[in-house]
C-alpha cells in the first residue's frame, strides 16, 4: 500500500533548503546516533540514509530524520529498487522510494548496480549482474525509468562482487560508463568496493581507477571490509562495513581526490556500528583528506564552478 | 556470445533458487575470475541473504528468541526464510506469515501461544511504522448530541492494531520485551491485546472481555449504538465507559463523525 | 437487528459522560504499556543495509538438522518453563521429537 506522504514544512524550515551535497564528508545515518549528532559541536558535512527504512508512514523513524534534515544536508540511497533485475522495476516500490524523496527533498539520490528482487522474492543483498550487452540495456532503461519518475538524475554506485560470469564481455568500468553515458545519470564511487571487488577478481585497483569516468562522480563512499578466503584459500575480501576504512582504502581515496577534487564523501558503518565519536573521527580523517588534495586537483575547478 | 532473453531470464531465477537452498549446484555460468572455483565465493551471497534475514527477523521478533532461545530461533529463522522470503524490498515489512509459520510448526507445539505473541510482535512494527495521526480528543466526542452517539461512528487511528487470543499473549510478550521472568503467568488465560501508537511510542494493553470485540466493530465502520449493542448481547457484563474510556485513552481513532451534519475530525 | 435495543440513548450517552470525565479508567491497562520511547534514539528493528553480512558464517551453505536433537534446544528460552502439554505448568522436559521432514 502506498501511503501519500504528508505535506510538512521539513522543507521549508530546513537551514539546507535546496542545492547539492557539500564536498565534505558525511556520515550513514543510524537512528541510535541522532541526538548525539544534534548535539554534537562538530558539524558533520551531510547525512545519508537507506530510503526503505524510511518507506513508512510516520513514527518515530521520520520524527528522527525531520529532525537531521531541518540541520543538516541529507542523501537518499536506496537499496531495493533491484536496478539490475530481469523482472523490472517494482513500480510500487519506486512509487514508494519518490515519495520519500518527494518528503524530504534531499541533496542527492542514489542506487546500487546490483540486483535483490525476483520471482521468488526479494534476497536483501546487492546481487552481481553480468557485463553485457543486454545487461546493458536493461539497467539503461531501469535507470531512465527511476530518473523519468523522480524527475531528476540519480547516481549509480559501482558495486562489490565475489564472483563473475561467464556471459559478461565487458569491464565493469566500460560498462559503467556506457550506462552512465546512456541514462545521463551520474556515478558514486565507492572506493571500498573498488578495493574489495579489484582484490577479488585480481585486478589492479589503479587501473580500474584509471579507467573509471571520475568526471562523472558526485559522491564517494568508504567503508570497512572483512577478509575470507576463496576455494584456493586466497584472500577474498567482505563489504562488511563493520570496522574503520582500511589504509589501502584511505590511499585510494587520496589518488581520486588529487584527480577529482573534493567531494562529498560518505563513511558508511551498517553493522557492529560503534558509538557516534568513532564515526565521526573516521570523518575528520575524510575532511582532512578532502581539505588537503582537494583544491589542487586536476579536475577541482568544476566544483569550484558550481 | 550474447544469450537469449529466456536464457538470461533463466540466470536470476536460478541464482536465486540456489541463494535458499544450499543443496542446489552454482547457478550456470557463476565462476570465479582465472579459472579459479566459486563455491566458497557464492557462498558470501548466500550467507549475506540468510543471515541478514535471520538478523532482521531476530531484530522484529525478539520475545519470540527469548522465549525459544537464541540458537532454536535462528534455527527456526533459517526455515521460514527458506519458505517465505521477503516479498517488499522493505524489511521492516517482513515476517506477515512468521506467527502462521509456528502455529504449524511441530516441535512448537507445547508452545501454541507462541503465535499470537509473534503477532503482537508484528502489529508492533506496524505500529511503530503506521502514519502519524493526533488520537480523537475526548472533547470531540463529549460534543456530539446525546441523540446522534448512537449513529456516531469512528475512523480507526493508522497505527491502531487488536490481536485476539486464547493465551496469555500480551502477559507473555510484556514480560519477554522487559526481560522479566514469566513466573506468574497463567498461559491458558486468554487475553486480548490492543496495539496503538497514539505519539511516539508503541502502546500495548490487555483488553477485558468484549473490549477487542467492540473496537473491531467500531474500527470496521459500525456505529457507536450498533457496536455496543453486539458487544453487550454477547458479553453481557461488558463494561461500555471504561471501553469508551480506554479507546480515547489509548488512541484507538483519530476522529469520528455523526450522520449528515458531520463535525468530522481528521488528524 | 434486535441487538440495536439493548442499549439505549441515555445508557449510550451517560456512558460516553462517563467515560470523557474520567471517573473511569480501565484497570487492566495498567502495567502492560510496552516500554517507551524517549528523544530520537531509538534503534530500528528490521532495517535495510546495503553492507554483507559476516562472510566467515556457514548459514546460508549449511542445512538445518531435520532430525534427531535439532529442535531440543528450545530449553535454552524461557519458554521452556511455560509449556501447555496436558494442561500442565512449567514443564521443563526437552522437547524430543522429531520432525517430520
Amino acid at each position: 500500500m502506498t501511503q501519500s506522504a504528508p505535506k510538512s514544512p521539513i522543507v521549508e524550515t530546513s537551514r539546507f533548503p535546496t542545492g547539492p551535497l557539500p564536498p565534505r564528508a558525511g556520515a550513514g545515518l543510524k537512528t541510535e546516533h541522532v541526538d548525539a549528532i544534534l548535539a554534537d559541536e562538530h558539524r558533520i558535512g551531510f547525512l545519508e540514509v537507506h530510503a526503505e527504512n524510511y518507506m513508512g508512514g510516520g513514527g518515530p523513524a521520520h520524527r528522527a530524520l525531520a529532525a537531521i534534515r531541518r540541520e543538516f544536508p541529507l542523501s537518499v540511497h536506496g537499496v531495493g529498487l533491484s536496478i539490475g533485475s530481469e523482472s523490472g522495476i517494482d513500480p510500487a516500490h519506486l512509487e514508494r522510494l519518490a515519495g520519500v524523496v518527494e518528503r524530504y527533498e534531499p541533496a542527492m539520490v542514489s542506487e546500487h548496480l546490483a540486483w535483490s528482487s525476483h520471482d521468488a522474492g526479494y534476497f536483501n543483498d546487492l546481487l552481481p549482474v553480468p557485463y553485457n550487452a543486454q545487461t546493458l540495456d536493461r539497467v539503461v532503461a531501469h535507470i531512465s525509468q527511476i530518473q523519468d519518475r523522480l524527475k531528476r538524475p540519480i547516481l549509480l554506485e559501482n558495486p562489490s562482487t565475489y564472483v563473475a560470469f561467464e556471459q559478461s564481455t565487458m569491464s565493469e568500468t566500460d560498462f559503467i560508463r556506457d550506462i552512465a553515458r546512456k541514462s545521463g545519470c551520474g556515478l558514486l564511487l565507492d572506493v571500498n568496493n573498488v578495493f574489495v571487488s579489484a582484490t577479488n577478481h585480481g585486478w589492479k585497483p589503479m587501473h580500474y581507477l584509471r579507467d573509471f569516468p571520475l568526471e562523472l562522480v558526485e559522491e564517494i563512499h568508504l567503508a570497512g571490509h572483512a577478509e575470507d578466503v576463496d576455494d584456493e584459500g586466497d584472500l577474498l575480501l567482505i563489504d562488511a562495513h563493520d570496522r574503520p576504512v582500511a589504509d589501502t582504502v584511505w590511499k585510494l581515496f587520496e589518488i581520486v581526490i588529487s584527480q577529482a577534487g573534493a567531494l562529498p564523501t560518505l563513511i558508511e558503518w551498517d553493522n557492529d556500528v560503534p558509538e557516534w565519536p568513532v564515526l565521526r573521527r573516521e570523518a575528520l580523517l575524510a575532511d582532512a583528506i578532502l581539505d588537503r588534495l582537494g583544491p589542487a586537483s586536476l579536475l577541482g575547478s568544476r566544483h569550484a564552478a558550481e | 556470445m550474447p544469450r537469449s532473453e529466456t536464457e538470461i531470464g533463466a540466470g536470476q531465477h536460478d541464482f536465486g533458487a540456489a541463494l535458499l537452498n544450499p543443496e542446489l549446484p552454482l547457478p550456470e555460468g557463476i565462476v570465479g575470475p582465472h579459472g579459479k572455483n566459486a563455491l566458497k565465493r557464492f557462498a558470501v551471497y548466500r550467507n549475506n541473504v540468510t543471515v541478514s534475514l535471520i538478523d532482521a527477523l531476530s531484530g522484529i521478533f525478539p520475545a519470540i528468541q527469548r522465549l525459544v532461545g537464541e540458537r532454536f530461533f535462528r534455527d527456526l529463522a533459517r526455515l521460514y526464510i527458506a519458505k517465505e522470503p521477503p516479498r517488499s524490498p522493505v524489511i521492516f515489512e517482513y515476517g506477515g506469515g512468521f506467527a502462521a509459520f509456528l502455529e504449524r510448526f511441530e516441535p512448537l507445539a507445547r508452545y501454541p501461544y507462541l503465535p499470537d505473541v509473534a503477532r503482537l510482535e508484528r502489529a508492533w512494527l506496524d505500529a511503530f511504522h503506521a502514519t502519524d495521526a493526533d488520537p480523537l480528543h475526548p472533547g470531540s466526542l463529549g460534543a456530539i448530541p446525546p441523540e446522534h452517539l448512537a449513529g456516531t461512528t469512528f475512523i480507526a487511528h493508522p497505527a491502531a492494531r487488536i490481536v485476539k487470543s486464547g493465551f496469555a499473549a500480551v502477559s507473555i510478550f510484556s514480560a519477554s520485551r522487559e526481560d522479566r521472568t514469566l513466573e506468574g503467568i497463567r498461559p491458558d488465560e486468554p487475553e486480548d491485546g490492543l496495539i496503538t501508537r497514539p505519539s511516539d511510542a508503541v502502546q500495548i494493553r490487555r483488553l477485558p472481555a468484549g473490549a477487542a470485540e467492540f473496537f473491531t466493530a467500531l474500527i470496521a465502520g459500525a456505529s457507536l449504538g450498533e457496536a455496543a449493542g453486539k458487544t453487550i448481547a454477547r458479553h453481557p457484563g461488558f463494561d461500555l465507559p471504561s471501553a469508551i474510556s480506554a479507546m480515547l485513552e489509548a488512541g484507538v481513532f483519530s476522529g469520528c463523525s455523526f450522520g449528515a451534519t458531520s463535525s468530522e475530525e481528521t488528524a | 437487528m434486535s441487538q440495536k435495543t439493548l442499549i439505549g440513548a441515555s445508557a449510550l450517552a451517560g456512558a460516553v459522560a462517563m467515560a470523557i470525565s474520567g471517573a473511569t479508567f480501565l484497570a487492566s491497562t495498567q502495567g502492560a504499556a510496552a516500554a517507551t520511547e524517549k528523544c530520537y534514539g531509538v534503534a530500528m528493528a528490521g532495517k535495510n543495509d546495503c553492507a554483507a553480512g559476516p562472510g566467515t558464517t556457514c548459514a546460508g551453505t549449511s542445512k538445518v538438522d531435520y532430525q534427531g536433537n535439532a529442535w531440543k534446544n528450545v530449553d535454552a528460552g524461557t519458554c521452556a518453563t511455560m509449556s501447555l502439554e496436558g494442561g500442565r505448568m512449567g514443564s521443563l522436559e526437552p522437547l524430543d521429537r522429531d520432525l517430520p521432514a
